[in-house]
């Protein structure tokens, strides 16, 4: 802002100019305070994880210095690291995330081509009830879904309560609506001329997709499967309900249910559990960053 | 284009000549196929369960007998119900307004900065909405412990009194807030950044140059710029923070005395813990309103955005 006041202020006399440029600079430094203040209240919980993750139990107990460590030591994260729960918890999340994002594009991306780009009778509206799909929260299908499972127990065996795999069927529920809303408003911007000359040349529409648009739209699907992992990852709610033994556990329900003993808080443990479950997004996040983020603003701006 | 164009005569002509192969040769048959998936996934374990719910939400407790609205008269007659709908109602709406304006802000003060280091500053500021909710929400929880809470130390160095933030109910209430606004705000700062970027300059130097000033440049160009994202991001947050469940769980289980529920974890408590689905499902209902309130303002302007394309 500041800076196109300057340039606005550019072609009028030099007297005008100094003040503008002084305006300038106390705009750009109120910015970095602000700019500070905000990042240590974002940055805080992290790094106080961090921080904690790095005490004993008996500095944390001694009640000294929260904000500091000092006898840093890697004991919780070889601890977590050789415990057999732990790793069983990892491997499950790891499992679940990487078939339900496989699931999840082989679903949406042929959906979102046919509904972008190959209409067909009810297609809009069903493109409409993609989009409202995704507004419905979880919150208000667990119960229900809960008691489904129950049902389809008792009418062909099949255990759905308490295994992992169950995790796999219910989360792209989460995750097929908005990445099917994010790659219809990514082939919807892949020019026409591009699809007419393929099917000229007499390519089918499976090769139209295939040599085409995933091609071209890769961007997009990057992004949403950053979204659809990032969101499996995280979701708490469903392996909470569903899942109760420590073998068939997620990690954030697995830290949160088995780390927290009691009364007894292991603290630094719990920390470090958390941090190291909560690294798999964030070195996505720290690589991709430019996908995370086009991703996350598809949803509203596209469309 | 002309397949497009020929598409709606494609139709009529098959129709008349029933060939199975000519069938699934078909465009839109082909078309549908592409998307039987996703139709059968959002029916079956989308649609399915939402009707469902209504269905349930009118049976006694043990499933065996149609109680009609039973459940609902119960609920009425609750006060921990009305307490409820009052956090609930409370914690999304304050949680919204301030993940808004500190979002505006934020995103404001990175726009402000030489472009060379926004993406560093953006980076760092969106890490909370990166990290799985209730992970982060833990790191909350153990920075508000009753006894080793390293606010309440700082607090004590500077000659401030210790705050029950998990214990006292209005403590608690703020608590439960602060982190959704923490966990949220990162979210509405890029939506708004990405916004403010596609504001066109020469609306700021036209504004310059009449002799506007920083509040009536907000006012008058990048507000009125920002009008659709802005009402399709609260109205996207509204419904995410009304059906908020992983925080509130976490951080305080609905603790104090059921003080901090909102109606995710109070369903979660009566239709799991306790063991009584239909007024689980009853409560979880309780959601839909203001989802179909936000549904129809998304719904507004998509079609309005269609017209206009």
């Amino acid at each position: 802002m500041a800076s196109i006041a300057a340039t606005a202020g550019g072609p009028t006399r030099p007297v005008r100019y100094g003040s503008i440029s002084r305006n300038r600079r106390r705009a750009l430094i109120w910015s970095y305070v602000f700019l500070v203040i905000f990042a240590v209240f974002f940055l805080l919980p992290p790094v106080y994880m961090l921080i904690t993750s790095l005490k004993t139990s008996q500095e944390i107990s001694a009640a000294t210095n929260p904000w500091w460590v000092f006898n840093p030591t890697l004991q919780n994260y070889i601890e977590l690291l050789s415990s057999n729960q732990y790793l069983t918890f990892f491997r499950n999340s790891a499992l679940i995330s990487i078939i339900v994002v496989t699931v999840t594009m082989l679903i949406s991306v042929p959906a979102a081509f046919a509904l972008a780009r190959m209409k067909f009778w009810g297609s809009a509206t069903l493109a409409t009830g993609v989009f409202l799909t995704y507004l419905i929260p979880e919150t208000l299908l667990f119960i229900p879904l809960f008691k489904t499972f129950a049902y389809v127990y008792e009418y062909t065996g099949i255990q759905l309560i308490n295994n992992w795999w169950v995790l796999i069927v219910i989360y792209p529920t989460l995750t097929v609506p908005f990445c099917t809303w994010i790659m219809i408003g990514y082939f919807a911007s892949i020019p026409k001329e591009l699809d007419e000359a393929a099917l000229i040349d007499g390519a089918s529409y499976i090769q139209t997709l295939t040599k085409i648009f995933i091609p071209v739209a890769l961007p997009g699907i990057i992004a949403a499967t950053i979204f659809a992992f990032t969101v499996s990852w995280a979701q708490f709610l469903y392996p909470l309900a569903f899942t109760t033994s420590t073998d068939q556990l997620v990690l954030p329900v697995g830290i949160i249910t088995t780390l927290i003993k009691g009364d007894v808080y292991n603290w630094g443990q719990v920390m470090t559990g958390a941090l190291l479950g909560a690294a798999p997004p964030l070195i996505i996040y720290a690589f991709l960053m430019d996908y995370y983020i086009a991703g996350l603003t598809a949803g509203a701006t596209k469309g | 284009m002309v397949d497009a164009a020929t598409g709606a005569a494609g139709i009529s002509v098959g129709a008349r000549r029933p060939s199975l192969h000519k069938l699934f040769q078909r465009k839109s048959t082909i078309a549908f196929l592409m998307a039987l998936p996703l139709i059968l996934l959002i029916s079956l374990l989308v649609v399915y369960p939402a009707f469902y719910s209504l269905h349930l939400a009118t049976l006694n407790k043990s499933m065996e007998r149609f109680v009609g609205l039973g459940n609902f008269e119960f609920l009425f007659k609750r006060q921990t119900f009305w307490m409820v709908v009052e956090q609930s109602v409370l914690f999304a709406v304050t949680a919204v307004v301030f993940k808004a304006l500190i979002g505006f802000f934020v995103a404001h003060f990175v726009h402000a900065i030489p472009s060379k280091g926004q993406r560093k500053w953006r980076g760092m500021l969106l890490v909370p909405w990166v990290i799985p909710p209730a992970m982060s929400t833990l790191a909350w929880f153990w920075l508000f412990d009753p006894s080793y809470s390293a606010f309440n130390w700082i607090f004590t160095k500077v000659g401030l009194g210790t705050i029950p933030f998990l214990g006292d109910a209005y403590w608690a209430r703020f608590s439960v807030i602060l982190v959704n606004v923490w966990f949220g705000a990162p979210f509405f700062m890029i939506m708004y950044l990405a916004a403010l970027k596609s504001v066109p300059e020469q609306l700021y130097e036209a504004a310059a140059i009449d002799g506007a000033s920083w509040w009536q440049r907000l006012w008058y160009v990048t507000l009125p710029m920002m009008r659709n994202i802005i009402s399709i991001t609260v109205l996207f947050s509204l419904i995410v923070t009304f059906a908020n469940f992983d925080i509130v769980r976490v951080l305080t289980a609905g603790g104090p005395i059921d003080q901090t529920h909102v109606f995710a974890t109070w369903a979660f408590k009566l239709g799991i813990e306790s063991g009584d689905i239909p007024l689980g499902a009853c409560v979880s209902l309780f959601m839909l309103p203001i989802l179909g309130l936000s549904a129809v303002f998304i719904l507004r302007d998509i079609n309005k955005r269609g017209n206009e394309a």
